[in-house]
């Protein structure tokens, strides 16, 4: 079971390191759009460091979005998709095995990223260390809850815009309690309540996303 | 082994066909036949158990498939119409990696000698975008041979096969249905299995 988890890990790992072009493109995107509100806003210091967390938080979830759509469509279009169904092994745990190597490939190098980023918005320290953790706890959500939608709209045509509409509203929690984590550092009223709760959705999502997606991925495939 | 008990099949609210049923034992092949749109990929999604069907039951070995997924994941091997191939791995990596997932252990002589044995011995290295549709269908073929399933659900395995590489299927499902296994087929092209008549199944009519 677990050498089964594994070997999508890998084998997704693999595959992203073979097209390294449509890698890049997400973490590029996310850099670009964190840059451009310091440009456009102007250099106020207050300002900048009050929308950081949610600018900051915004473009990671539209970055992990933005490689959401190819998660299932590759290999559906491929048939290896269908060869994974079939395997003797259940298909949650393919489901669960995907959302994890998506966040392995896209969302590690936000966290690794976004500190750089946050010192644009003025961020103290704490803030951008606070940032991370949230991150880290966060864009695991986006890659579990980020599958189904993927599974969903496998094989429909523009299936990337309707994966943005399908999985934002689902999104709201994570965004609200991440930026919320960091917002409580700057204004002192700490962290750990938003994190907290950010950790209980992670657990949810975990329990529940990958089995919905299998269950959306039969059907898709069907 | 494989029984089919009253299938039934619609797509798009039209029936493709209903009341459809066979038995499939040990050392027999089956060939699907129907015109184009008739149903006959339909019918083996189903019998694969990608499809759910929308009236009968498909069994191995007495249980239906969808309560036997581990073990007819283990004992089913199925080429479809696309290859299941990635285009960015070699043909080896190919092999290995799907043997890996269905939790088998393939080594490199192993698989070197199924690439081989389709008359692939000089690609086994190159990433498979560079292999023509063709070799491509043979990467699927090879992954066929190392999965040692006893059952093979094969959706025109012809297609873009040169004259050798028929010969070549036809010798590999001969081989596979006297050693006792069983293969489900359909072509549109001839299939000369000397010495073995598959039984015959006509979807749609």
């Amino acid at each position: 079971m677990l050498k089964f988890l594994f070997t999508v890990i890998r084998r997704d790992m693999l595959l992203a390191a073979r097209r390294r072009g449509d890698w890049l493109t997400a973490q590029f995107f996310f850099v670009m759009v964190v840059s451009m509100f310091p440009l456009g806003i102007g250099p106020e210091p207050g300002m900048l460091r009050a929308i950081g967390p949610g600018v900051v938080w915004v473009a990671a979830l539209l970055a992990s979005l933005l490689s959401m759509e190819r998660l299932f469509a590759d290999d559906y279009r491929d048939g290896t998709l269908e060869q994974m169904l079939l395997s003797p092994y259940s298909n949650t745990l393919l489901a669960l095995g995907k959302a994890i190597a998506h966040w392995i490939i896209n969302g590690i190098p936000l966290l690794l990223i976004a500190p750089l980023l946050g010192i644009q918005f003025n961020l103290p320290a704490e803030a951008l260390w606070t940032l991370v953790l949230s991150l880290a706890i966060g864009t695991p959500i986006l890659s579990l809850l980020g599958s189904i939608g993927a599974a969903l709209t496998l094989g429909l045509r523009g299936g990337g815009a309707l994966v943005t509409l399908l999985i934002m509203p689902l999104y709201v929690p994570a965004l609200i309690f991440g930026a919320g984590a960091v917002e409580g550092v700057l204004s002192g009223t700490g962290s750990e309540a938003h994190l907290s709760l950010l950790g209980a959705f992670l657990m949810m999502s975990l329990l529940l996303a990958p089995w919905v997606s299998a269950m959306a991925l039969k059907v898709s495939v069907e | 082994m494989l029984t089919a008990d009253e299938l039934a099949c619609e797509r798009g609210e039209r029936l493709l066909f209903k009341n459809l049923g066979f038995e499939l034992g040990n050392g027999e092949a089956l060939l699907v036949r129907g015109g184009n749109g008739r149903g006959k990929t339909s019918l083996l999604r189903i019998l694969c158990g990608l499809t759910v069907p929308a009236a009968g039951v498909v069994r191995w070995r007495g249980e239906p498939i969808n309560k036997a997924h581990e073990q007819y994941g283990r004992e089913m091997a199925y080429i479809g119409h696309a290859n299941g191939i990635k285009d960015d791995l070699s043909p080896m990596e190919n092999l290995q990696i799907a043997a890996a997932l269905c939790g088998r252990d393939l080594d490199d002589a192993t698989a070197t000698a199924a690439l081989e044995q389709v008359g692939l011995s000089r690609c086994v290295d190159l990433p498979a975008r560079v292999l023509s549709f063709g070799q491509r269908r043979r990467v699927a073929l090879a992954g066929l041979m190392t999965a040692g399933a006893p059952l093979w659900i094969l959706d025109e395995p012809l297609t873009g096969l040169d004259v050798h590489g028929v010969a070549m299927v036809e010798q590999m499902i001969r081989d596979h249905v006297v050693a006792g296994g069983l293969a489900i087929m359909t072509t549109h092209q001839s299939l000369a299995l000397d010495g073995l008549t598959p039984k015959i199944l006509s979807v749609g009519e």
